[in-house]
């Protein structure tokens, strides 16, 4: 019998998932074919969104950009008469054919992900899901759980990357009568998915990982903390936790063992700040989310003053892997230091933007090349933002680097959470630094003089350079302040904020030099140092840029060369975009 | 007071949706974002009377409320457009286009980015991102997301809205 699986995690529904699925349900069930038609979570492949693959004997066929439109052909020919649709299949069940996407991952974290059904415990269980907190539960003492997951060299995924096997054994060690554990599935970090996609695709890893800790450290009861963004996420995860609930997993006496563990989901409530540990532990509280000065740790005084472990989606979604495949398993991928694998959300200018996920030890040109296909639309490949606001960008001369925790700091930049921007030729670095200078700027909560002062002064400085009024001197005034607001800020986002400023002024400090001395945004991204020119060659007078233009800015006779006024021009680059002949050009 | 105000709320909706089990084992402050969520989630904004309420229930000055609310970009204190728009600012977005998807809903509506407009149908968020980037430029309308968004979808996805096309 044929299985169809159909994406649907955000951005599978978001690109139209959904019709597609409807689209099979009422196929299958015209025809009476004897199918089985399921939903499943990120199959990694965004770019290709809406994804449907069909299994049979253990042949796999993915199908990208699917329509409604197109599942008729597909029934009619690949379900009914066994002739797959060549031309419309991204990956075949050849493993000649696996597209050079997929190549160079090694799944661990993604295991379950675009392949069970998220919404059925069944399929988890099937995968040998749960099998870690029965070994668990039936052989093993906390200590040694403990020691598994120091030997195997897991880090932790939400950008600190702390030892987690040391951080489980401090909350062991630290005294308190009720302890407690966190999921940190805030994912507050602009242009970042990765845990959004393993809680929408396979949410009982991540579930099965905090049961784990829980036995480790001597938890009872814990909190999965999610941004309201993600509204599909907590669906999901709600669902899980009760199937659980019903089948022993969660509860009094788990599996029929002493354990004790019950999870509740605890909805963010949008800022940033909130995914620091502290300041999320305020928020569960009820109380605003602000950071506060460590030590005590949370493994001393975390939630209520009780012992606290708080560890990422994705950390935890490693912990059952790692049980059952053994440390040493883990520890043989990656680099010296930086073991096991990591998930990118690989997006911006690249061709194949999706979920990946790579050993250790990667290098950016092969996540870029190898696997996201180079830059799109012919354009040069200039960098990567790593981190997000509180990483920065490491330029593409650089592309050989190793990814591992160590060397990514090495930079300037850090590993972070594990967005991947890719940036191009038409990006200006100064506008990139400019960016999140205006997001850490809002999402600071004020406690220190310099983070929220500090970033107001630095983000002014970077507005006036990118509207062409910078001074020399500003560089300079960059410089001093990005070092003092790292040295007296509290938290991690006053300590990380000039990150983007200085390592773009580290690796692309011509950019700021052309836009202050000048007057020139070497990206042409700069809406105040740009003018909008008509090339005559170019241009055939099909008067399509006139149709488009808001402010009447362009005249010209019908098949002649049209022609720009500046002085009406409000740079909303409509022209640009709508002229079908190249002939709008930025100076 | 405390029954006052439960009666004031509910003639203003009619009936008052408030989770009731949630109130009834409320007496630890921890209830109270979950609280704001509700009344939030009852109201589309948290009224003033909701404030009262949730103080006398839980026991934290009004005055705090008031700092826990203004501290969260999700809550608001003033009635949103029948229908939400979520632009998402984030990285991806922004160096895939943010902007113009940004100035093309301005130039449709006629308002900016936390405003409705005047006959209440459309109010217009910035978020950091939706966790669709790798179909960016995103926003999101209620609960829906949309992806690769152009300056023309944006029209159309708008007018489809006026005119009821898309039901939520
Ligand atoms: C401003 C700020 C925001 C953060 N946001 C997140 C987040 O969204 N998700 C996350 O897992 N960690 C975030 N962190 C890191 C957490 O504080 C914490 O280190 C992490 O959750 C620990 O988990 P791990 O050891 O598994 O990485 C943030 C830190 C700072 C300073
Ligand atoms: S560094 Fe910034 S965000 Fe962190 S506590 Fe200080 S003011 Fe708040
Ligand atoms: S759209 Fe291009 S080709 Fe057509 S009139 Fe404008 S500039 Fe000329
Ligand atoms: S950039 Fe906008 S305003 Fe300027 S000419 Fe082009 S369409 Fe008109
Ligand atoms: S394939 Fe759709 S979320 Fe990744
Ligand atoms: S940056 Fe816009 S969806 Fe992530």
């Amino acid at each position: 019998m044929k299985e169809i699986k159909v994406g649907l995690a955000t951005c599978g529904i978001s690109a139209g998932g959904t019709a597609v699925f409807n689209e099979f349900k009422q196929q299958v069930s015209e025809k009476n074919l004897p199918v089985s038609l399921r939903e499943t979570g990120c199959m990694g492949m965004c770019y290709e969104e809406v994804l449907v693959e069909i299994i049979e004997n253990g042949s796999r066929y993915l199908y990208g950009s699917v329509t409604p439109e197109k599942v008729k052909r597909i029934v009619a020919e690949h379900i009914i008469e066994n002739k797959p649709v060549s031309e419309w299949i991204v990956r075949g069940p050849d493993s000649g054919e696996q597209t050079d996407f997929f190549r160079k991952q090694k799944r661990i974290v993604l295991r379950n992900c675009g392949d069970i059904d998220p919404g059925n415990i069944d399929e988890y269980t099937a995968r040998g899901g749960y099998n870690a907190i029965r070994m668990v539960l039936s052989s093993l003492s906390p200590e040694e759980v403990i020691g598994t997951i120091l030997d195997s060299g897991l880090r932790g995924r939400g950008g600190g990357g702390f030892p987690t096997g040391l951080k489980w054994r401090f909350a062991r060690q630290a005294e308190g009568d009720k302890k407690y554990i966190i999921c940190n599935a805030d994912e507050g970090d602009p242009g970042a998915f990765m845990d959004r996609s393993v809680l929408e695709s396979d949410p009982h890893s991540v579930l099965e990982g905090m049961m784990i800790a829980a036995f480790a450290i001597g938890a009872e009861k814990g909190y999965i903390y999610v941004r309201a963004e993600y509204p599909r996420a907590i669906e999901r995860l709600r669902r899980a936790i009760g199937e659980c609930g019903a089948r022993g997993y969660l509860g009094s006496r788990i599996l029929g063992s002493p354990m004790n563990l019950d999870i509740v989901i605890k909805e963010g409530a949008g800022a940033f700040v909130c995914g620091e540990e502290t300041a999320l532990i305020a928020s569960i509280e009820g109380k605003r989310g602000v950071p506060r000065l460590r030590p005590p740790f949370p493994a001393q005084s975390g939630l209520f003053g009780k012992p606290t472990n708080i560890n990422n989606v994705e950390t935890y979604a490693n912990v059952p892997w790692i049980v059952v495949n053994g440390a040493e398993a883990f520890s043989r991928l990656g680099s010296e230091k930086s073991k096991g694998t990591k998930v990118f959300a690989l997006a911006g200018k690249i061709k194949r933007s999706g979920l990946v996920e790579v050993p250790m030890g990667i290098t950016i040109n092969e996540i870029v090349f190898d696997i996201g296909g180079g830059i799109r639309d012919g354009k040069a490949f200039k960098a990567v933002q790593m981190g997000g606001p509180s990483g920065g960008c490491i330029p593409a001369s650089m592309g050989e680097l190793r990814i591992d925790y160590d060397e990514i700091t090495k930079t300037g930049a850090i590993m972070g959470s594990g967005g991947m921007i890719v940036l191009d030729e038409t990006t200006c670095m100064v506008d990139v630094a400019r960016y999140f200078l205006t997001f850490t700027q809002n999402e600071s909560c004020g406690k220190c003089t310099f983070c929220r002062i500090g970033t107001k002064r630095m983000l002014e400085i970077l507005e006036r350079i990118t509207s062409g009024d910078g001074k020399e001197e500003d560089l300079d005034i960059l410089e001093d302040l990005a070092q003092t607001i790292k040295r007296s800020s509290l938290c991690g986002l006053g300590q990380t904020a000039p990150n983007p400023v200085l390592t773009t002024l580290r690796y692309f400090r011509d950019e700021y030099i052309a836009h202050i001395k000048e007057k020139r945004c070497p990206a042409h991204s700069c809406p105040h140092l740009i003018t909008y020119r008509i090339d005559p060659e170019k241009c055939t007078g099909c008067t399509l840029c006139v149709k488009r233009c808001p402010s009447g800015a362009i005249a010209g006779e019908k098949k002649k060369p049209h022609t720009i006024d500046p002085d009406k021009c409000i740079k909303c680059e409509l022209c640009y975009d709508a002229c079908r002949f190249h002939a709008v050009i930025k100076i | 007071m405390g029954l006052k105000n439960e009666s004031v709320l509910r003639e203003e909706k009619g009936i008052h949706r408030f989770k009731i089990d949630l109130l009834r084992k409320t007496n630890e402050s921890s209830s109270l974002i979950p609280l704001l969520q509700s009344a939030q989630e009852s109201y589309g904004y948290i009224p003033e009377d909701a404030i009262y309420y949730i103080s006398e229930l839980v026991g934290i000055p009004a005055a705090d409320i008031y700092g826990v609310i203004t501290f969260y970009t999700q809550f608001r204190l003033r009635p949103l457009g029948k229908y939400l728009i979520k632009v998402c600012e984030g990285t991806a977005c922004h160096v895939n286009g943010a902007k113009k998807i940004v100035k093309a809903i301005h130039s449709e509506l006629g308002i900016n980015i936390g405003e409705t407009d005047p006959d209440g149908f459309f109010s217009l968020q910035s978020v950091a991102c939706l966790g669709c980037c790798s179909l960016s430029p995103a926003m999101m309308i209620g609960d829906r997301t949309y992806g690769s968004l152009t300056v023309e979808t944006v029209r159309k996805i708008l007018k489809n809205y006026r005119e009821g096309a898309i039901e939520e």
